[in-house]
């Protein structure tokens, strides 16, 4: 019973679409009518069946062709994955993680066989069959976290941890919410942090902060965070702006179903066992409104979180232009029923 | 988004002297005065074991007497950054720990000799910074990745690949260089006008 | 944030003398497989059930990161001090069950390092055997220099020099060796970090001469777990969960804490993480404190204590928890 992979495009014709199933499983990020940010860290344990948090990492119908148009990305910008030096042994750590689990959860699509330090990896979906020594780079045709992340769903920051701080010292972006891994490498968790509005007043990075520092192996973590994208389009990144930012300003009344999407990030914090790096994978989640809408809570409530979020985040999200007319939209599924609590559809 | 909220903006201080066997002094311009400021605290043996590296730049001879007053145990003048950068690697490279790296003038310079210490192992928060004269900005195109020199205007053409950028204060200590971003991606139309406001 | 959340059921393989105040202890899993990767400084929580009593003492993993089939451990034996390193020394035997946490490393290397410099003092080797461990099996650039009080307590010196040769530098007291940390500060090249794990006054010691010579310090790295102290019993209510306790001598706020059911946060349970750190709602009397994570401020405030190895003499103690 394996996963049916789908052939489809975040680019160009934009063919990317949701299968019933996949948006029954959607991770809908709002427990209430309102948003605002917080310290919305929980534990990561593998959850209910059917859910996106049935396996520590997610596959699902969109695998294969994530992968595709992450190698495009990578073939036009090879900057969108960097490594410093002293980060290669994080980087063996992130590949024993994702192989490992993806392994356990998958076993029909992946499969791993250790001997010592000769390993064998297979990845049926991609085709991919290799044999490698752990820990001698020369043996795989990437470095390590180039390596696995080329065949996994979603973007990976590797954070170094030293002097009471994490350190953005590798990572790979090619799914982002509009920033910059190239720009943002050498960082400390503020300084990346920098352009988010409020939260610094609000002490969320601050006490985020001494959670992650005290992370421990074995004990995962993860939060959400969300924003909107017009086409569902995977790239949005400050590199490119200058060539989507125009897809801000051709939301119509008549093509917000099939053009303005909900973008929900699934972040993870995982402690490496070797490095005593942290990895933060950001799993990205794209759903149409004419799919969220199909059920009536989410439309209920996403109205109203979007008709109410605070003006300073709707700018930092980069919003502005479209919100009136998707509120405008959304208005049509809000009879103004009250809501239940909680994530799930009613 | 104001200067004082950006906690990726570098602070820079005030020079002071440091516990240490070397002191690696590195100045451009007006640079030159927060070194003669800090001699002024600086225990009596300072500068028997300091090196000045000295750019003057705009303010030409005005500070090379007063330096090489201090009777610094080595002194160079050179005539600008890409001059003086092989001696700079050729200093770390035979430096030891307890050498103190102090840094002033230019944003610019204060960037680029960190990048170049951070090379060479020296870990950025031990580094002592003043920033003096020109507020001009380097800034680095996110698009096409050039960075583009002495930036005192808002928005700013991108030097390399012409596009009108945005100057960011959101600043990466790898690159030494603030953020410039498309200023006018969501409508090629709109092009506000352009203030001088780094200087 | 609990260990007790994060225990791995282990059974002691081997517990070997090492010398007239250490013994060696060997774990494996109770239920067989390899046991987590860890980074060279690591430590675990050993917990120990002793007549009615939990304790629990933070020990740095000596094993090599590489081979997880075992973890091994090494304690000097304490004879004032509240026991834990008695009961190891007296109790464990071979095939004896016990618990122990997931590794945690509050002692890592920093990998940006173009060398690094390891200075060693008595029983504080043990984390450096794990370290030099993980660098020599990726060729990285060490040298540790190692003082004792002589042969006999050269804990692991053999070892050592057999392995790494040159790189391990011994300083016997009896022979009237001494390491001449000034000198040795002013030849280490630009970018070496400086690591230290021994007794107080030599990470005190070290510290110093290296603050002095110039080593800023983001490159000087040191560790050092407070041992709980024994002390005079002492009462204190729990405000937030209603709950009236006594500290008794031989343990910890923490552990007592712990006894009337509650799970206060800890990872190093030796003053040096910040985790159990904890607000003082009021008090009648004087804090015996005697962690390395408040600042002097905080303890001169009286609002802040850490039950991990802090105590209270006096009237009346109200905390937050
Ligand atoms: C350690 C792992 C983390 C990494 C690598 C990371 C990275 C980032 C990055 C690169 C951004 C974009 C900043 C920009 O505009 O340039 C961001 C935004 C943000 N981060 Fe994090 N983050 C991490 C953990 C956290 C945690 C633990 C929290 C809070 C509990 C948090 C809260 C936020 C918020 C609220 C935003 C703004 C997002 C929005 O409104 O769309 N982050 N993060
Ligand atoms: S548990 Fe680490 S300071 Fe108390």
């Amino acid at each position: 019973m394996g996963i049916n992979f789908k052939q489809e495009t975040f680019r160009d014709d934009f063919s990317f679409r949701n299968s019933p199933e996949q948006v029954r499983r959607f991770p809908f990020p709002f427990h209430e009518d309102g948003y605002m940010y917080s310290v919305n860290i929980e534990p990561h344990v593998p959850g209910a069946k059917n859910t996106v948090f049935e396996h520590l990492f997610d596959v699902d119908e969109h695998y294969v062709s994530e992968m595709h148009d992450r190698a495009l990305v990578l073939a036009e910008d090879p900057l969108r994955c960097q490594s410093l030096p002293h980060m290669t042994l994080a980087g063996w750590d992130t590949l024993e993680l994702l192989m490992t689990e993806k392994a356990k959860s998958y076993p029909e699509h992946f499969s791993l066989t250790r001997d010592g330090d000769k390993w064998h990896w297979v990845n049926r979906p991609l085709g991919i069959d290799d044999r490698f020594t752990f820990g001698d780079t020369s043996t795989l045709p990437y470095d390590p976290l180039e390596y696995i992340t080329r065949q996994s769903q979603g973007d990976f920051a590797v954070l170094d941890q030293r002097d009471g701080n994490l350190w953005m010292d590798a990572g790979i972006v090619t799914t982002q919410a509009d920033w910059s891994l190239d720009f943002d490498i050498g960082m400390n968790f503020f300084e990346w942090h920098a352009p988010v509005p409020l939260a610094h007043e609000m002490g969320v990075f601050k006490r985020a902060l001494k959670f992650l520092m005290a992370l421990q192996q074995g004990q995962p973590a993860r939060r959400h965070n969300w924003t909107m994208t017009i086409n569902p389009r995977l790239d949005t990144s400050p590199e490119n702006y200058h060539k989507w930012g125009t897809d801000r300003t051709t939301v119509t009344p008549e093509n917000v179903g099939d053009k303005v999407h909900l973008r929900v990030e699934i972040q993870m914090f995982f402690r490496l066992p070797r490095s005593n790096a942290l990895l933060f994978p950001i799993r990205c989640y794209l759903i149409k409104m004419d799919e969220l809408v199909t059920s009536p809570k989410w439309a209920r409530r996403f109205h109203r979180v979007l008709r109410d979020l605070p003006p300073e985040l709707a700018e930092y999200k980069g919003l502005v232009r479209y919100r009136p007319t998707v509120v405008e939209w959304l208005s049509k599924y809000d009879d103004g029923a009250p809501t239940s609590p909680g994530f799930g559809p009613d | 988004m104001s200067a004082a909220s950006m906690l990726s903006r570098p602070v820079y201080g005030t020079l002071s002297p440091q516990a240490g066997k070397h002191h690696l002094l590195v100045a451009d311009a007006e640079g030159a005065a927060a070194i003669l400021d800090l001699a002024k605290n600086a225990p009596a043996d300072f500068f028997a074991k300091a090196h000045i590296i000295y750019i003057p730049g705009a303010s030409g001879p005005e500070y090379i007497d007063a330096l090489k007053a201090l009777n610094p145990e080595r002194f160079y003048e050179g005539p600008s950054f890409a001059a003086a950068l092989p001696r700079l690697r050729q200093t770390f490279d035979a430096a030891h720990m307890g050498t103190r790296l102090y840094i002033a003038g230019s944003e610019g310079l204060i960037g680029q000799v960190m990048q170049v210490a951070a090379e060479a192992g020296v870990d950025h928060a031990s580094i002592q910074t003043e920033q003096r004269g020109s507020l001009a900005r380097r800034v680095q195109c996110v698009h096409c990745k050039g960075i583009t020199e002495n930036v005192t205007t808002q928005p700013v053409k991108c030097s390399h690949c012409g596009l009108l950028l945005l100057v960011r204060d959101h600043y990466s200590r790898r690159y030494a260089a603030f953020q410039g971003v498309c200023i006018n991606a969501e409508d090629p139309t709109d092009i506000p006008p352009t203030e001088e406001i780094f200087r | 944030m609990r260990a007790g959340s994060n225990r791995i059921d282990v059974t002691v393989t081997d517990v070997v003398v090492v010398n007239e105040l250490v013994k060696r202890f060997h774990f494996e899993r109770t239920h067989g497989g390899i046991l987590p990767t860890f980074s060279g400084g690591a430590h675990v929580v050993v917990e120990m059930r002793d007549e009615g009593k939990t304790r629990l003492n933070p020990y740095s993993l000596m094993s090599s990161p590489l081979d997880t089939r075992d973890y091994t451990i090494s304690v000097r034996r304490d004879d004032a001090g509240r026991g834990g390193s008695l009961f190891m020394h007296r109790e464990v035997k071979p095939g004896q069950r016990m618990v122990i946490s997931n590794p945690v490393n509050l002692f890592s290397l920093d990998l940006r390092a173009k060398k690094h410099l390891m200075i060693a003092g008595g029983i504080g080797i043990t984390p450096f055997m794990a370290q030099t461990a993980q660098l020599a099996g990726r060729g990285g650039n060490f040298e540790l220099h190692y003082a004792c009080r002589n042969d006999a307590l050269a804990t692991y010196a053999d070892v050592l020099t057999a392995r790494y040769d040159r790189r391990i530098h011994l300083y016997r007291d009896d022979h009237g060796e001494k390491l001449d940390l000034e000198k040795l500060l002013s030849t280490q090249p630009l970018g070496t970090y400086l690591y230290v794990c021994g007794p107080a006054g030599m990470i005190k010691w070290v510290r110093a001469t290296a603050a002095e010579a110039g080593w800023p310090d983001e490159t000087v790295h040191f560790e050092h777990f407070a041992a709980p102290q024994p002390g005079k019993p002492f009462d204190v209510r729990l405000a937030v969960s209603e709950v009236d306790i006594r500290v008794g001598e031989h343990e910890s706020l923490l552990e007592a804490i712990e006894a009337a059911g509650l799970n206060p946060p800890y990872l190093c349970r030796g003053g040096v993480c910040g985790q159990c750190e904890t607000n003082v709602i009021s008090y009648d009397g004087k804090f015996l404190h005697n962690d390395h994570w408040l600042s002097e401020e905080d303890h001169r405030s009286g609002c802040k204590i850490m039950p991990c190895v802090s105590r209270f003499e006096g009237k009346s103690l109200t905390l937050e928890r």
